[in-house]
């Protein structure tokens, strides 16, 4: 017998009597705290950090904001940056990058989270091996928590998505924070409306 | 096999001063966090309800579930294998490492991974495993197995670990600045991303209905681990798996709450399908999950989430360190599940308790822990797995209690007996009660002398 179909067979003899699948409500009572202000907190809370953009180009902002960077890699149109993202060459060839850009699909007020795809990444790579990553965020696609941002269905088809709350981090000797562990250094939330987006 | 002595082992760890106090206080501060989250959400009980209603439901309906996340793992581009123990896990590992010529692998932190060796298995084979999440690295060049499920290096100071940073990677041993060792590690590591042929995570949670693989982690070390190698193995307890996307919300947010009092880890990575050129594996792994599965009053801890918060709270976890347990899990939840894997081996675990209840109150699943070690308790007498001093201490406590009058006349001579005897009947060598406590003034009375003195009605 397989040991695909032992497993099953033996789980099938072993399973207890049946319980049933509760609904999940969504507990998204009305908050007094508007929705950005509570994004801001979480994302602070995290160790990131949450700029408005400036009317102007938004590279300049972030020179500005990582002055000391040679390598801004961009994984959206909206930013230039000083070199070009290839899908299409290894991964690994990012290593040098200093400062990552991308646009985030949506936001979790109440973790503080954005929510990123291979889609938005271009690279996946990008958001890992980059020193710090620059994120641009439209104010407008925020969600209150996590069951509602779980709501998004078709999000959840990309090969690979990923919740980014601050920057990397830990605390593994003797619960010293240290942001900055395997991945990212840095995070800031660059809020600003969507190109296409209606009012910009 | 040799039993598990956790008093002995103990006593080892309970002797290093400075290691048990910090230990002691680091995780109440992690409980206390873990309070501070919890309460700041209204509906945290209802959570806990929701979390363990979810997670029985899918237990009672395992195979069917197991199935649909193959189903829609398959039809993502991933390979699906099922390993029935470790043995045959790690095969499966090595086989996929070796059919895809791959000599180097980087790995996210799995306790699955712990539980079946695999890493030992491996390197006497000629495959360079690469730990990349610090604490389980550090553990790794100690030569050590983790001792907490999240924390896996949370006994050791800052000192223990520039000892050996320095031994193994070439840090500077005057130097045990935590920023300097993190920052060591972190370069040390870096090069390997870049090159491995492989990556491997462990599952916090499977969704059944698409086939993902979900991974929570803080450091970044998963995500690098799967985004860059070509080849992706994630192996995966059979109780992962939950039915859909939507549940996660439960869980993600009770998780890290739980686990180290953040209302997130910094990274929820929702692994689906691999990238385009790459290879994605899934190993589903029983390795007597299945056979706790049929045990009527044990099953309910496979809605484990693997937080940790038990062995936070636990006044015997925190004063005797994890590796006392001598076991992958230690903890209120280590000492439900081991007995499962050896009975004689880990036989003395469930002793190893105050029956408190802390644990069942910070559940985010709702497993009635104390109960079980108090259930375990029982199974271990009954089969006759106790050592003779415990075996005979309780047959005669078994018969001094059963009987009213012998109890009056031990409670009466035990009050006397404190008062006069010499101190060295109480606190000998062989009594192992007296080595780290001292004996409260015994009453002037006992409570039934008292009680027929002042309030008997015969009277």
């Amino acid at each position: 017998m397989s040991a695909r179909e032992d497993i099953l067979g033996r789980i099938r003899k072993n399973q207890p009597a049946a319980t049933p699948l509760p609904p999940v409500p969504t507990f998204d009572a009305v908050d007094s705290v508007p929705l950005l202000e509570r994004f801001e907190a979480g994302v602070v809370r995290m160790g990131g950090k949450v700029v408005a953009a400036p009317a102007g180009p938004l590279d300049a902002l972030i020179r500005s904001l990582h002055p000391e960077a040679r390598v801004v890699c961009s994984a959206t149109p909206e930013v230039a940056g000083t070199c070009p993202l290839d899908p299409s060459r290894p991964p690994a060839e990012l290593a040098g990058v200093d400062v990552g850009v991308v646009r985030a699909v949506f936001g979790v007020a109440e973790t503080g989270s954005v929510w990123l795809t291979q889609a938005e990444f271009g690279v996946s790579a990008l958001g890992f091996l980059s020193q710090h990553l620059v994120v641009l965020l439209d104010p407008a696609r925020i969600v209150g928590n996590m069951h509602l941002a779980y709501r998004e269905q078709a999000q959840f088809d990309a090969p690979y998505g990923v919740f980014m709350t601050g920057p990397s981090a830990t605390a593994d000797i003797e619960g010293v924070l240290i942001h900055g562990a395997q991945g990212i250094r840095s995070l800031t939330i660059v809020l600003a409306g969507a190109p296409d987006a209606p009012g910009r | 096999m040799k039993r598990i002595d956790h008093s002995e082992a103990s006593s080892k760890f309970i002797k290093a001063k400075d290691h048990l106090e910090f230990h002691d206080k680091r995780l109440w501060d992690l409980r206390k966090k873990r309070d501070r989250e919890s309460e700041h959400l209204p509906e945290w009980e209802e959570l806990r309800t929701l979390a363990s209603a979810i997670k029985e439901h899918t237990l009672t309906h395992l195979a069917d579930y197991l199935e649909e996340f193959e189903r829609n793992a398959i039809a993502n581009g991933a390979t699906v294998h099922w390993a029935r123990d470790a043995a045959e896990h790690n095969q499966i590992v090595l086989d996929i490492l070796e059919a895809n010529g791959a000599r180097t692998l980087v790995k996210a932190k799995s306790m699955l991974t712990d539980e079946c060796e695999m890493r030992p298995f491996l390197e006497t084979r000629g495959i360079e495993v690469m730990e990349t999440d610090l604490g389980e690295r550090i553990q790794q060049l100690d030569d050590e197995p983790p001792s907490h499920i999240v924390v896996p290096a949370v006994h050791k100071l800052r000192g223990d670990v520039a000892r050996v940073f320095a031994e193994k990677i070439g840090t500077d041993p005057g130097n045990s600045d935590v920023h300097y060792l993190a920052e060591s590690q972190r370069m040390h590591t870096r090069p390997y991303f870049l090159r491995a042929e492989a990556g491997m995570t462990g599952a916090n949670f499977a969704v059944a209905e698409t086939g993902t693989v979900v991974v929570c982690t803080n450091e970044g070390n998963a995500d690098l681990s799967v985004n860059l190698p070509k080849l992706h193995i994630a192996s995966i307890g059979v109780e992962k798996v939950i039915p859909k996307v939507e549940h996660l919300g439960v869980f993600v947010r009770m998780l890290s709450r739980s686990a180290l009092g953040s209302p997130i880890t910094q990274l929820t990575s929702h692994f689906r399908a691999p990238r385009p050129g790459a290879r994605m594996h899934v190993i589903l792994v029983d390795n007597g999950r299945v056979e706790r599965l049929g045990m009527a009053d044990f099953w309910p801890s496979l809605k484990c989430i693997r937080c940790g918060a038990c062995m936070n709270t636990c006044p015997v976890y925190r004063r005797s360190g994890g590796l006392s347990y001598g076991a992958t899990y230690s903890g209120p939840i280590g000492v439900i599940i081991d007995p499962t894997f050896n009975l004689r081996k880990f036989s003395l675990l469930p002793f190893a308790s105050t029956l408190n209840g802390s644990c069942t109150s910070v559940c985010p699943v709702r497993i009635n822990i104390h109960e079980q070690i108090y259930k375990w308790r029982q199974v271990i007498a009954e089969r006759n797995q106790l050592p003779i001093v415990k075996q005979e201490a309780m047959r005669a406590a078994g018969k001094v209690l059963a009987s009213p009058r012998l109890y009056r006349a031990a409670a009466e001579a035990a009050n006397a007996g404190i008062s006069t005897l010499p101190r060295m009947v109480m606190y000998n060598p062989l009594n192992a009660w007296g080595r780290q406590r001292e004996v409260p003034d015994a009453p002037l009375l006992t409570f039934r002398q008292w009680y027929v003195k002042f309030r008997s009605p015969k009277q």
